[in-house]
């Protein structure tokens, strides 16, 4: 990268979510709502719970076969818009730079400001260990959730995957646990957000212009 | 390859739909196809916006789903591995009686009887004469224990055995280069396999389960079953097999299921 180019980046802002940051982002939210509301109603039709069933209501697709074709049609967007995300906060550093490292003793310390209420957001551009946690672990059940997918969907012909799962119905249960901590981790993101709205725009514009050079390292916009 | 069967067949009139018409206008049906599937997507976004009403009731919407299910299609008809082999069990992970499954409830079962069935075959094929029952019991027998999963999310072990399909077929001299395997049923059912799929090993044509002849519920006395595909691409009551080059809707894809629905 040439001097002018750093310069000519300085001038429009690095800021704290780059654009490519924030369409996938907002890709992916659509995208999990298509999965998680068509994957109810799949589940519906055999449930794993006798006690659990999702109402019509919030389920996606008419009949079985609709939330089928909804969710065959959005794993195409999660797994695309997935592998760019990784492959895009791997190159650029994004991921070392924000997500590490985690330290064990600053995550015992936010808990604790965070249940006395005195947890600071005054910088959004620093993630505290729980966020980080919070996002690595989300990145993990996204791999998971996409491989137990995987495996469901072609237990014969990925049958060295669907091994890793162990059976069939097992598979089923490890697909089922991590629609439950994704959608957790959406109560938990979106409140969050609704408390700190500054966070929301942040993902809308793009957030703070960061100056500082070592944090820059991994959300210099892709261009020129 | 003739796009249309050089035989009379028991799946259309004796005089089918001209399908030059359909050769000509491939380009054009291919070209509409892609504009839906942009004009889908593109509505997609806008619709989702909506609340309170089922976004897959709007016909763009619906267009766009179905297209992407052709698409998968062809994807799993890729990754599909002639020669992978699917996962076999023991017979003691065996369940007896298999699990039910059909597009109406057990009660409705129309036993088939052996002694006038008869399967009839269709499509380029050397030999049509029809088969009888105790014609298959003369044919080497292959056992297959296999896991039966269901698309509503059900699974079991079965343990069924019959003939090869692939030795079936190259038996009664049917042209192997051909698209697709057509059955029809006792009890009007429709399915249809790609020509990979019905020449894979674990393919057969069953008449057993555990060892004993398949049940009426379950088939009796021919049914198909492959460990590479969900269980209601598995016909039972078969009364009519047709190879053909022209693509063969079935029961469940003219509702909306995915027509490859390999695993």
């Amino acid at each position: 990268m040439t001097a002018a180019h750093i310069r000519s980046n300085a001038r429009y802002g690095l800021r704290l979510h780059p654009l490519p940051v924030r369409i996938m982002h907002w890709i992916n939210a659509l995208a999990m709502i298509i999965m998680i509301m068509s994957g109810w109603k799949i589940y519906d039709d055999d449930v794993i719970f006798s006690w659990l069933r999702f109402p019509d209501a919030i389920t996606l697709g008419k009949w079985a076969q609709n939330g089928l074709q909804w969710h065959f049609f959005g794993m195409w967007i999660v797994a695309l818009n997935g592998l760019a995300y990784l492959f895009y906060g791997i190159t650029t550093g994004r991921f070392r730079s924000k997500l590490f490292p985690i330290s064990a003793r600053e995550l015992v310390a936010t808990m604790r400001d965070a249940f006395t209420f005195r947890l600071s957001h005054d910088d959004l551009t620093h993630y505290n260990a729980v966020q980080k946690v919070l996002y690595v672990g989300i990145i993990a059940v996204g791999i998971v959730v996409v491989l137990s997918g995987l495996a469901l969907w072609k237990p014969v012909q990925f049958s060295e995957l669907a091994t890793l799962f162990y059976d069939f119905q097992t598979t089923r249960l490890v697909h089922f646990l991590c629609m439950t901590a994704i959608v957790l981790f959406l109560v938990v993101h979106v409140t969050l957000t609704l408390i700190v709205p500054r966070s929301l725009v942040a993902m809308l514009t793009g957030g703070p212009i960061i100056k500082d050079e070592k944090a820059t390292a991994g959300t210099q916009p892709i261009s020129g | 390859m003739p796009n249309r069967s050089p035989s009379p067949s028991v799946f259309r009139p004796a005089n089918g739909v001209d399908q030059s018409v359909l050769e000509e206008s491939r380009a054009l049906i291919a070209d509409i196809d892609r504009r839906n599937l942009l004009r889908g997507g593109a509505s997609l976004g806008a619709l989702s916006l909506l609340t309170g009403c089922d976004v897959s009731d709007a016909s763009a919407v619906r267009s766009m789903l179905l297209a992407v299910s052709a698409w998968n299609d062809r994807v799993q008809e890729f990754i599909f591995r002639p020669n992978h082999l699917a996962p076999t069990f023991s017979q003691a992970q065996v369940r007896k009686p298999p699990r039910f499954n059909a597009y109406y409830p057990l009660e409705d079962v129309k036993p088939v009887d052996a002694a006038t069935w008869k399967l009839e075959l269709a499509g380029p094929i050397a030999d049509k004469r029809p088969w009888q029952a105790a014609q298959f019991d003369a044919l080497p027998q292959q056992e297959l224990i296999v896991r039966h999963i269901c698309v509503e999310g059900w699974d079991y072990i079965g343990q069924w055995s019959g003939v090869n399909l692939r030795t079936f077929l190259e038996r009664i001299g049917a042209d192997l280069g051909a698209k697709y395997i057509a059955f029809k049923c006792a009890d009007d059912y429709t399915e249809s396999l790609d020509m990979a799929t019905a020449l894979h090993p674990q393919t057969i044509l069953a008449t057993r389960y555990a060892g004993e002849p398949i049940t009426d519920p379950f088939g009796f006395p021919l049914r198909l079953r492959t460990a590479t595909k969900l269980g209601f691409k598995n016909p039972k009551w078969i009364m009519a097999m047709e190879v053909t080059n022209t693509f063969p809707t079935t029961y469940w894809s003219e509702r909306g299921f995915n027509w490859f629905s390999g695993i």
